[in-house]
């Protein structure tokens, strides 16, 4: 078993009302903001189940938004940021479907890339899919995400650049939709890797799209 | 190492010699790989949140998103004004802050989960109204919180915090444990002492069901702040008197957990059983669906 922090029962702190559909919420739209990691004017947010039926007395809309925004879980401006965002296009749409978890949402950011995550309790978060492609990112590592072409030997010329910068891997994952064809990697890492080590990532042939993760705070 | 059950904490305080909140720090500062201080300082800045949310709450009128709740607080602050409580001054306090921080919660005030958003007024109220009324200096507020922080811990090893999986009895009655055992460390009382006053609120609370009005953290979530904060001092009291619960704390707390794979998932956060189906919860519900549309 995991050894759990006092801080787990003790905290966070955080503006009100709930655990899950507000800070729950804010990060879910923080780890989006980490995963698209560049500017964007226009974001949809898709709620689903309990997320879209009680989210509106929850904050649950202004928390994504917030998250997304940058602001932190213990923000108190949080409440107000309806009247306070004018410089991005946001919009909210609200959908019933049984297959998916009880509070999900999918944020969908300059119509580029789609982001679906859950808020599992007590604030705790997983991102399960990013443009198609499963995940289990739960904030608490830095990551490393990439997408490429599928093809031998692309796991070891990736670990091989993290290794030479010293950073410990915990853990590594990969996917793809068909031999051959597009797959995802993503991979959490001890402390956090530098833009240069992104780059040599992103010159590797056939690799698509590099995103550096950080972890929530 | 990860302590499992509450006899094993004993153990761990006898042989080492060593108070609950000792136990928490070392345990806390070998997980985050930081010295006391650094712990200490942690839990001071919690303790500083929980102070501003009761003194916010205590200022504010203002009602939730739903309308229905957040005016509750001003009514005791009110009645205390010219009209003393017959149990006194630190049940006044009680009371009135733990409104205070669950109405601060509801209206996304800035609060501490404690274990939870909707459970968060009650070890709050409990440490800060108390220390207030006995002079207890921070310190001994930061080893109470301390002392909450490892209970709660232990119980959460065994049983996931949340109405979802076990119904309120994880919420607000673990809460309710917590702040037992933070007043009776406050208190002066003994290891035996603070884990039977842990062991008589959580054995009271046992098949507490969650079962919030339109699945809001409003009905009857905040006034239960309120009541379960009294519920943790009746406790505190029976220990420090030297009460003792017959079923021990370990056996409770399996308890706690199987009564909550019991209950009916109706009961359970789902607002499909209980208060959240009585006439008047869905007249309120059509109400609110109805304005927000």
């Amino acid at each position: 078993m995991e050894q759990k922090s006092i801080f787990s029962v003790i905290s966070p702190i955080m503006v009100g009302p709930s655990s899950s559909h507000t800070a729950g919420a804010v990060r879910l739209g923080l780890m989006a903001r980490n995963i698209y990691n560049a500017p964007f004017s226009k974001v949809k947010f898709v709620l689903y189940n309990s997320f879209a039926t009680t989210g509106f007395g929850h904050g649950t809309d202004k928390g994504l938004l917030a998250g997304i925004l940058g602001y932190q879980v213990d923000d108190s401006s949080i409440k107000n940021i309806f009247e306070t965002v004018n410089n991005v296009d946001y919009s909210f749409s609200y959908i019933q479907d049984i297959s998916r978890h009880p509070n999900s949402v999918d944020i969908i950011i300059d119509d580029k890339m789609t982001i679906s995550g859950d808020s599992v309790g007590a604030g705790e978060i997983r991102i399960n899919n990013i443009n198609g492609f499963s995940t289990d990112i739960n904030g608490s590592y830095d990551t490393l995400l990439l997408m490429y072409k599928d093809k031998p030997g692309m796991i070891s010329t990736v670990s091989d650049i993290i290794q030479k910068q010293k950073v410990n891997i915990a853990s590594l994952h990969c996917g793809r939709s068909s031999k051959g064809g597009q797959a995802s990697m993503y991979i959490a890492l001890d402390i956090p890797i530098g833009e240069d080590v992104v780059e040599k990532v992103k010159n590797i042939k056939d690799v698509y799209f590099v995103t550096n993760i950080r972890k929530l705070k | 190492m990860t302590i499992l059950s509450f006899e094993e904490l004993i153990n761990k305080c006898n042989t080492e010699n060593k108070k609950i909140y000792e136990i928490a720090l070392e345990e806390e500062s070998f997980i985050q790989d930081e010295n006391f201080d650094v712990i200490k300082i942690k839990t001071l800045e919690t303790l500083l949140a929980m102070k501003e949310a009761v003194k916010n709450g205590l200022k504010s009128t203002e009602k939730s998103i739903s309308e229905w709740c957040g005016d509750d607080c001003e009514k005791l602050q009110k009645r205390y004004y010219t009209t003393a409580s017959i149990l006194g001054k630190t049940f006044e306090k009680i009371i009135t802050y733990a409104l205070a921080t669950a109405e601060e919660n509801l209206r996304m005030g800035r609060i501490v989960a404690c274990p939870t958003a909707g459970s968060c007024g009650i070890v709050p109220s409990v440490i800060i109204a108390v220390a207030e009324e006995k002079k207890i200096p921070e310190i001994e507020q930061i080893n109470g919180l301390m002392t909450a922080g490892l209970i709660g811990l232990i119980i959460s090893n065994k049983v996931q915090l949340a109405g979802a999986v076990a119904g309120c009895q994880a919420e607000c009655g673990v809460a309710s444990a917590m702040a037992a055992a933070a007043l009776t460390q406050m208190l002066g009382g003994n290891i035996l002492e603070i884990l039977q006053a842990t062991a008589l609120a959580l054995k009271n609370i046992l098949g507490l069901t969650c079962d919030p009005v339109c699945g809001l953290v409003e009905v009857p979530c905040i006034k239960r702040n309120a009541f379960l904060a009294i519920h943790a001092v009746t406790a505190s009291e029976l220990a420090l008197c030297g009460v003792e619960s017959k079923i021990p704390l370990d056996e409770i707390v399996d308890t706690l957990k199987i009564t909550g794979q019991l209950m009916s998932p109706l009961l359970k956060e789902t607002s499909q059983g209980g208060l959240a189906k009585t006439k008047t919860a869905i007249e309120l519900e059509k109400k609110l669906f109805n304005n927000k549309q």
